[in-house]
């Protein structure tokens, strides 16, 4: 159990750590001005060249790796709610990491998609 | 049509096009799959699944799919926010549940819908935020549509 829980916390670290990564790093490259073919290629390009893009590309892949490792060692039931309870934690990441306003309809908003998430796939197994 | 209502539109397309991506691109990997089928859990099991999954273009289609959603997802947080994008695109779970249901008419159990009405309305709720908050840029706007 206590395995699980440690490769449950590893996994949520790894998915909103890769994630909050990459949203920092493309909010420094900056949004791309148009949707032109070479504008868009010039913005690949300054993606390509952020350390933050590089540093969330391992991150999501261990937390993609850690999601497949947490099925094979828990029931869904376990591993599914925890997984849909990312929303939340990443949503505080945002708050305090990224300094964004989470507002009181944006919380509520999150905590109902966590929910959702969670009774949707619960039903999937 | 304000600056906001602009910024609001471009990310919901974005978003939409996030989960267009990620389900064909789901859709065509379970495709693939099932062409290739079940691996055998040997080392040259797993050597043949690795050759034929190299050699479908079903697979390969579906990782351009989602190769797709990545560039949308990294395009959408270069100018709105985390928490903002990161509910909306779960909003694909329930168009999945739409698609089992008109396309595969599959039966979908009371709490299934259940999850399919809380996705929405939360993805509803966090629609209705502005999309970006931080930069001064945005603060500044923020600061515009909201009354003191």
């Amino acid at each position: 159990m206590i395995k699980v829980g440690l490769m449950l916390i590893f996994f949520i670290c790894c998915s909103t750590g890769g994630e909050i990564a990459m949203t920092h790093g493309m909010k420094q490259v900056g949004e791309p001005e148009n949707f032109r073919p070479a504008t868009l290629l010039w913005f690949l390009w300054k993606a390509a060249r952020n350390s933050w893009v590089w540093l969330a590309a391992p991150l999501l892949a261990a937390s993609f790796y850690s999601l497949l490792i947490l099925l094979s060692w828990a029931p869904l039931s376990v591993v599914i709610p925890a997984s849909a309870f990312n929303y939340v934690v990443g949503t505080f990441g945002a708050k305090y990491l990224l300094k964004e306003q989470v507002s009181v309809k944006r919380w509520m908003g999150v905590v109902m998609v966590c929910v959702g998430v969670a009774l949707v796939l619960l039903t999937g197994q | 049509m304000n600056q906001t209502q602009r910024l609001r539109i471009k990310t919901l397309l974005m978003v939409l096009l996030m989960v267009v991506c990620a389900n064909l691109g789901d859709l065509m990997l379970k495709r693939g799959m099932l062409q290739i089928g079940a691996v055998q859990m040997s080392p040259a099991g797993i050597w043949h699944a690795l050759l034929s999954t190299i050699h479908n273009g079903t697979i390969w289609l579906g990782i351009l799919f989602l190769i797709g959603f990545t560039l949308c997802y990294m395009t959408a947080v270069s100018w709105a926010d985390y928490s903002y994008v990161m509910p909306a695109g779960a909003f694909g779970y329930a168009v999945q549940t739409m698609l089992a249901v008109v396309v595969l008419h599959e039966a979908v159990n009371a709490q299934r819908w259940i999850g399919v009405v809380l996705i929405v309305t939360g993805v509803l709720l966090v629609g209705q935020t502005h999309p970006t908050t931080t930069g001064e840029k945005a603060v500044a706007q923020l600061e515009a549509v909201t009354p003191p």
